[in-house]
């Protein structure tokens, strides 16, 4: 298996009025052809924001440091001219909320085959048949109907869906997901989430899938990465992670989901507490504060990333089930 | 599916919301129209949380939205609290709206991004004079605090440095800012993670019960809708296809595409491998409805009967009722 | 049927705005001072001040005296000069100029402000960003028949490269037109050029920031095909609705220029009238200017729909 993406010590803050915000800190990663990563962790922990500095999108206030590998190239000090190029067919991105996503006075047809023929050089007809053909794989009703409307009169989960058929449209090697399927209904989650395994099958593509959906994880990715405070803090293989977990935070996150087979009306659990302040981080693990293990020792001094012989990574003192 | 009838409407329960005949109407071009909502029946008891869950597209926001007159419905009554406001002109229905809040499932596109949390959550309190300046600030922070925001930190920042999951909590405070009779949610949690998802969930149940809060609850998460509803109401194109309450939902849903739906939940537990009953072929076009029941052509038990004739909602068991001709019973 | 609803609504609407517009004008002019039967003949006998007073209609109440005014309009009867002659055919050769004016300064203030916005905005914060806010800044602080005066005394006069002042027809030959319309216009789109470009930057800032721009950018498009395809059109609507408010202010603005460069348009033909105590000929240009006004409004108000569905409804 060779690497498709690989990050080292990567690092983004943003410059703001209350000081800098470390959103993302000191990541490493590594991706191969065809895999399929799931990010999970807070709202805020910085999912969104490592994916997308990842690509290159990020606004003027952000700083990036450490180096993003893409095909065994460094692209992380490319002008975005340069960047550009792999935009699209190298890596593309299903942004995270649907109703902002799409320009709200151009066609939906217009959006979808401008990629088509501005990037893979199609003519008109040859965009609009592909572009119908996408609309069909993600299950949109009426095909021909929906590449005329505004996106104002879709649904929020057809939004969705043609986002994703954005981001597919010139069969990328790396699609981000960043939460691609908040807005669907299961069933036609489910439709996507297929169509989304097929793509990696058919085209090796690999996958970084962002969702708050463990059940969504647990059926669709390889390994899982659990971001908390813009660390990684947990990473492990799909089966390993929820058989074994060893991060206090990744087993209350567990503990938190609403789950079928409880009876109704039922409070739910709650991790009591919220992220640390990003512009202040914290001297210990930055965990502690919310952590019921949490010791002296936490608090004061910084957990290192620990890996385990079967590749298990965490970052805590006292791991559930113990060291090795 | 595409079910009517109103057996289910428990009129002599003084319910606070009941919703008759409901149609709303989207123009497709000169000639065409889609009906994403086509008939709909329902009521909301005092204090109850109903759940509206369906296909993507299959007009739960369309419906949310019609509840508050935005737009007006084309057709049918939606009585609140004894007052039929479909009726009511526009000052009347003016002084109404504070009643009915709605979190909108575009929550974060609806918070302009220039302005600060504060003045966001205090809009609505100044526009409705809730109390001096001094006080309306007490109450924001307070609405902060309660949605699990920091209020120091975050009063001063403007909506686009928030994550998705910050804004819909913002979202949130807004909404209760004006403390409703009713509110609206429309997919409130689908962009929070689980635990603060969990958090606003609560929050929710902890206001139904302190301020006596009656909530309609869109969401396509069957687990969240199990954990708050009292009630749950299953759409499928503009139409209902069936009603219950969540427990004998999940145990004994009868209607085809309420079983495809919960069967299509996905299990936190790499280790099960999930038997999906699939909704197959392709999503039928809005505009022209098959007849009959909506569903037949997905449907794995559809007859000829079901082409012709339009399931009426019936009771199949105490507070359970399903609009099929070929319910499912275990 | 439900076209043709909305064409009747907007239609009266109109109608009524002329109406209210003209109407409030008849009742302004006669609180001038002076008694205009006077001011003609001084020594005039009674009966002739009265038959005169009486043609004018200011032996009337003002409703009648308007109503008299509107009738006549219908009839095609644009009133009469007091000092003698018909108001339609002065009417007939003030029009152009003032439209021409008008036109050419919308069109240059946009050519000029799109793409100054446009850059920049995407220049937001550079030398140039900075260069071209200061100077449109300083230029919009100038009153505009301050500007007219110094461009004709500075160019017009001591450089002599363009004529000072004057109008000719289309007809009389298209490059003299020109050359005499480049200083009034070049005068009056200096305002509207700030205004826009001003907001074009603001709201194409705003609009960078939005998830579908980054959406666009992710498919790997150029920042020119971007910045032209999707943020330039949501912004246009703002424009647009500049473009439509600031034309009152505009039309204010030609008047003035006309009497500077000496264009008989109907702003100098205003002066001449309101100078002359043109009871008549004052209503009826009043009422041309608005209808102008409402015109080009309407038009925006139609072009903004077509650039900008989230403004359509699209209700059954
Ligand atoms: N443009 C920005 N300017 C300043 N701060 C930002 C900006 N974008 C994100 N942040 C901050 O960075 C942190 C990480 O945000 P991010 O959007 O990555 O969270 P997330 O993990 O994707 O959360 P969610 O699950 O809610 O989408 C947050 O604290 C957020 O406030
Ligand atoms: N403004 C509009 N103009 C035209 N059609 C519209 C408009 N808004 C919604 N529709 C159509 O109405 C139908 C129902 O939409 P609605 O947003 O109510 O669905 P939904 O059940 O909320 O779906 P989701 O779960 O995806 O949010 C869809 O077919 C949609 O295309
Ligand atoms: S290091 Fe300590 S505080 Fe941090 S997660 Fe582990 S036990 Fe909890
Ligand atoms: S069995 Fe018939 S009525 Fe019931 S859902 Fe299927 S098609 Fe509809
Ligand atoms: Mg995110
Ligand atoms: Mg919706």
């Amino acid at each position: 298996m060779s690497e498709i993406l690989k990050l080292s010590d990567f690092s983004v803050s943003f410059d703001t009025p209350r000081g800098d915000l470390h959103a993302v800190r000191g990541v490493d990663l590594s991706i191969a052809k065809g895999e399929s990563i799931g990010i999970v962790g807070e709202s805020g922990s910085g999912k969104t924001v490592l994916s997308r500095a990842t690509m290159g999108l990020m606004p003027s206030t952000a700083t990036c440091t450490g180096t993003v590998e893409f095909k065994g190239a460094v692209i992380s000090n490319l002008s975005r001219a340069e960047v550009r190029k792999n935009w699209g067919t190298g890596m593309a991105m299903v942004f995270q909320d649907p109703m902002t996503s799409l320009n709200p006075v151009r066609r939906i047809g217009s959006q979808l085959m401008e990629a088509l023929i501005v990037r893979l050089g199609m003519s008109k007809d040859q965009a609009r048949a592909r572009s119908v053909e996408l609309l069909e794989r993600v299950r949109i009703p009426d095909p021909y109907a929906a590449m005329k409307k505004y996106p104002g009169e879709l649904s929020g989960g057809m939004r969705q869906r043609i986002v994703i058929a954005i981001a597919i449209a010139c069969t990328p090697e790396l699609l981000f997901a960043d939460e691609p399927t908040t807005a669907l209904d299961v069933t036609v989650q489910a439709q996507v989430l297929e169509l989304l395994a097929e793509l990696r099958q058919e085209f090796n593509m690999a996958m970084i899938l962002v969702t708050h959906d463990l059940g969504v994880v647990a059926g669709q990715t390889d390994r899982v990465i659990v971001m908390y405070a813009g660390q990684i803090v947990e990473a492990a293989s799909t089966t390993d992670l929820f058989r074994n977990m060893k991060m206090p935070y990744t087993e209350a996150l567990m503990k938190s989901i609403p789950r079928m087979d409880q009876s109704s009306g039922q409070r739910l659990r709650v991790i009591t507490g919220r992220l640390p302040d990003p512009t202040t981080p914290e001297p210990g693990c930055s965990f502690a504060p919310r952590c019921e293990y949490a010791t002296d020792k936490c608090r004061t001094e910084k957990p290192p990333l620990v890996t385990t012989q079967t590749g298990h990574q965490y970052r805590c003192f006292f791991p559930i089930g113990g060291s090795l | 599916m595409a079910g009517s009838g109103k057996l289910h409407l428990r009129l002599d329960s003084d319910p606070l919301l009941i919703v008759q005949d409901l149609v709303v109407q989207y123009k497709v071009n000169r000639k065409s129209f889609v009906s994403a909502v086509a008939g709909i029946s329902f009521d909301v008891l005092r204090g109850e949380t109903l759940a509206i869950v369906g296909e993507s597209g299959c007009g739960k926001s369309t419906l949310g939205k019609a509840i508050m007159q935005l737009p007006r419905p084309q057709g049918g009554t939606v009585v609140l609290d004894g007052v039929d406001i479909t009726a009511l002109d526009g000052n009347d229905l003016r002084d109404v709206r504070p009643k009915v809040q709605m979190i909108f499932q575009d929550a974060i596109s609806s918070l302009d991004p220039r302005l600060q949390v504060k003045n966001i959550i205090d809009e609505p309190l100044k526009v409705w004079k809730k109390g001096t300046a001094a006080e309306r600030s007490v109450k924001v922070d307070n609405l902060l605090n309660s949605v699990g925001l920091d209020p120091v930190v975050v009063r001063d920042r403007r909506a686009y440095e928030f994550s998705g999951g910050q804004c819909q909590r913002i979202s949130i405070a807004r909404a209760i800012a004006l403390d409703p009779v009713l509110l609206v949610c429309d997919e409130p949690v689908s962009a929070l993670d689980v635990s603060i998802q969990a958090q606003i969930l609560n929050l929710l149940q902890d206001m139904k019960e302190k301020l006596g809060l009656t909530i309609i609850f869109i969401s396509h998460d069957l687990a969240v809708v199990k954990a708050v509803s009292s009630r749950v109401l299953v759409m499928y194109l503009g139409k209902i296809c069936e009603v219950a309450s969540p427990d004998d939902l999940y145990a004994r849903a009868a209607h085809p595409y309420s079983r495809a739906l919960i069967a299509a939940v996905p299990i936190p537990n790499p280790d099960v491998i999930v038997k999906r009953i699939s909704v197959d072929g392709e999503p039928p076009s809005p505009v022209n409805p098959p007849s009959g029941c909506r569903f037949r052509t997905r449907c794995a038990s559809a007859s000829e009967r079901c082409a012709a004739e339009e399931p009426q909602l019936q009771e199949v068991g105490l507070g359970h009722f399903v609009a099929c001709h070929h319910p499912v019973t275990n | 049927m439900k076209k043709a609803q909305s064409l009747l609504i907007r239609f009266s609407q109109v109608a009524l705005v002329l109406l209210g517009a003209t109407f409030l004008v008849s009742i302004l002019i006669r609180q001038l001072p002076g008694d205009v039967s006077l001011l003609i003949n001084p020594v005039a006998s009674e009966a002739e001040r009265a038959s005169l007073r009486h043609e004018l209609g200011l032996d009337r109440n003002y409703f009648s005296a308007y109503w008299m005014w509107l009738s006549r309009m219908f009839q095609g009867d644009f009133g009469f000069f007091i000092f003698g002659g018909k108001v339609l055919p002065v009417l007939k050769t003030a029009i152009p100029p003032t439209l021409q004016l008008i036109f050419y300064t919308q069109i240059v203030a946009l050519t000029v402000a799109v793409p100054l916005g446009v850059t920049s905005a995407y220049k937001q914060g550079t030398r140039f960003d900075r260069f071209t806010s200061t100077t449109l800044f300083s230029l919009s602080s100038i009153p505009n028949f301050g500007i007219g005066l110094i461009l004709s005394l500075i160019i017009g006069v001591k450089i002599g490269i363009l004529p000072p002042s004057g109008y000719k027809p289309i007809s009389e030959g298209l490059i003299d037109h020109f050359r005499l319309m480049v200083l009034p216009v070049l005068t009056l789109a200096i305002a509207p050029i700030s205004t826009y470009t001003r907001l074009l930057r603001a709201e194409m800032i705003g609009a960078l920031r939005e998830d579908y721009v980054l959406l666009a950018l992710s498919k790997g498009l150029s920042d020119r095909r971007i910045l032209l395809r999707h943020v330039l059109r949501p912004s246009c609507t703002t424009l647009m609705t500049s473009a439509a408010l600031s034309m009152g202010g505009l039309i204010g603005g030609a008047l003035v220029i006309e009497i500077i460069f000496v264009i008989p348009g109907m702003g100098t033909q205003l002066a001449k009238a309101i100078g002359m105590r043109e009871f008549l000929a004052i209503q009826t240009y009043v009422a041309f200017i608005a209808l102008f006004y409402i015109t080009f409004n309407s038009i925006i108000d139609v072009l903004i729909g077509v650039v900008d569905p989230r403004t359509r409804s699209r209700r059954a």
